[in-house]
């Protein structure tokens, strides 16, 4: 019989490290003048620190790496924003929206 | 910093699926500007029906009865036109549908023009006509996700119900080369009572297949499928076991397979809010250029519907052309809507339905128990149900063609 399939979404951990795959396009929506994420059927409207985060995810950047980033810009507590960039992250990923880099190639 | 991270949850702005229980209406986020169109926000998504050639003959096809000729179609330059118009508008998504949008020999090129002007594109096929090359060329310019209709989950019935010898083996070579692609796959299955009792198996299908989602469509029945009722209509018990079988299926297969379905609203109490709502969040260009606001409402006759080829701009059309405005909103309803509670949830349900069951398209659905026209067209489906009239009247430019009665395939439709 068929094996149940594994779940092919990703886990968000500190190690990992996100980008956004090629069907899930960020993207500033001139006439409405928001940012949006374009994914099949679906029009996602991030907000600000969402976009900032989502900039920085470019697969090479481990999660650990933008909250360092963050942290250091908004002079705020660590263990906050582990916890809600993780939170974000793991949102868009169960969506289907995230993807991890694959090891690249030296 | 935690407050605003917070606040930056990525909110479902508004999914464009028609028809599926994801349509919220929560277009709060994006409508709070409305530079364009002042009234009415342009759509996030428009389908553009490129053709409706199409080698599979469905007897529930969605186009109208009345297919528009090749000779009539729109040029690769004018859809090319239309596609920076809409991107210029601030349209987002643009769903190539058709017909079979791969009949056009231009669809790479429009693929491609599509992406220039940075539109979201997405790709509603058959898939008998694609090859592997081509599927890869269509990568290559920009193609974003790709959905591929399938009749069933062998190809029996499947080949029956398209009436396409060796179309259903195609699909899943080409449900492959998709996922091979790394484009992400959608499965759109329409169900009527001649497949249903294969949907566990279709479900199995599409997740063997890596789709990424599953659409569990439901008959419409105007146009096409309104002539082939008798052959459609599935029986209550097959409805109770549906939603069962979903239902099973949503859970078990959480982070595996997203499933989208409603339940056909012959069988349910109110109408579903078709599109949407008349003229709110969607609008559809014919092979010929007409701006229409679903797919099906050419099958309305007696509304004039505005052609891209007019001299007025697609926004123009949206706002202000009779045959949007005419069903916009609520003010045009009769009763019982006018003073029902649920009329800005269903806006009334579907027009298209309305005129095909009632004959006036401004009356209320009688998917609806309280349309006075319910009781009776219920009634009727219901008889149609257990009839057992299986025979399909297929789709095509000559009007339909009869399907010959063939002892095997009779077998082969009862074999349920
Ligand atoms: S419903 Fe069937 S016949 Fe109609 S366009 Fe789609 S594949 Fe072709
Ligand atoms: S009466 Fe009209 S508004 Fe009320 S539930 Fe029925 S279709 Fe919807």
């Amino acid at each position: 019989m068929t094996e149940q399939p594994r779940n092919r979404r990703m886990e968000v951990s500190e190690a990992s490290k996100p980008i956004l795959p090629r069907h899930a396009r960020l993207k500033f929506d001139e006439t409405r003048q928001v940012w949006v994420i374009l994914a099949p059927e679906r029009v996602l409207a991030p907000d600000e620190i969402a976009v900032e985060i989502l900039q920085l995810c470019d697969g090479a950047r481990s999660v650990a790496d933008i909250v360092e980033l963050l942290t250091a810009k908004y002079n705020a507590p660590r263990a906050d924003i582990v916890t809600d960039v993780i939170a974000m992250l793991q949102d868009l990923a169960d969506k289907g929206f995230l993807t991890q880099a694959r090891e690249a190639a030296p | 910093m935690s407050r605003l991270i917070q606040d930056a949850a990525i909110t479902d702005a508004s999914p464009v699926v028609q028809d599926s229980p994801v349509v919220q209406d929560s277009l709060a986020v994006l409508e709070r500007t409305r530079s364009t169109a002042e009234t009415y926000g342009i759509p996030l998504a428009v389908l553009a029906e490129l053709t409706h050639r199409c080698p599979l003959q469905c007897p529930y096809c969605s186009n109208p009865v009345e297919l528009d000729r090749t000779n009539s179609e729109l040029t690769t330059d004018e859809w090319k036109k239309v596609l920076s118009e809409l991107a210029e508008i601030g349209v987002l998504q643009i769903h190539f549908s058709g017909g079979e949008p791969a009949a056009r020999k231009d669809l790479v090129e429009l693929v491609q023009h599509a992406t220039d002007v940075g539109l979201y594109s997405n790709l509603i096929t058959s898939a008998v006509l694609l090859t592997r090359d081509r599927l890869a060329a269509l990568a290559d310019a920009g193609l974003c996700h790709v959905q591929i209709s399938f009749q069933g989950n062998e190809p029996v019935v499947a080949d029956r119900v398209g009436g396409y010898r060796g179309g259903h083996a195609k699909k899943l070579d080409v449900a492959r080369w998709t996922r091979a692609l790394d484009l992400p796959l959608t499965v759109n299955a329409v169900m009527h009572r001649q497949n249903l009792h294969q949907l566990a198996d279709i479900i199995q299908m599409a997740v063997d297949l890596d789709a990424d989602r599953l659409e569990v469509a439901n008959v419409q029945y105007y146009g096409w499928a309104l002539k082939n009722r008798a052959a459609l209509m599935p029986t209550i018990e097959q409805i109770d076991d549906t939603t069962r079988i979903v239902e099973d299926a949503r859970m078990r297969l959480k982070g595996v397979l997203d499933i989208d379905f409603v339940v056909p609203d012959y069988y349910a109490l109110r109408p579903k809010k078709c599109m949407g709502g008349w003229g709110r969040q969607f609008f559809n260009i014919s092979p010929a250029g007409k701006v229409l606001p679903c797919h099906a409402a050419e099958t309305i006759t007696g509304l004039d519907f505005e052609s891209v080829r007019s001299n007025h701009s697609i926004a123009w059309i949206w706002q202000n052309s009779e045959a949007f405005n005419r069903y916009r909103g609520t003010g045009w309803m009769p009763e019982p809507c006018q003073s029902c509670a649920f009329k800005e949830i269903d806006f009334g349900g579907c027009r298209c339905q309305a005129f095909a069951l009632t004959g006036d398209a401004g009356n209320t659905d009688p998917a609806c128990t309280l349309s006075p026209h319910h009781a009776e067209i219920f009634k009727v489906a219901e008889a149609e149900s257990s009839a057992g009239a299986d025979r399909f009247l297929y789709r095509n430019f000559k009007g339909g063609t009869l399907e010959p009665q063939d002892e095997a395939r009779q077998d082969i439709s009862n074999g349920r």
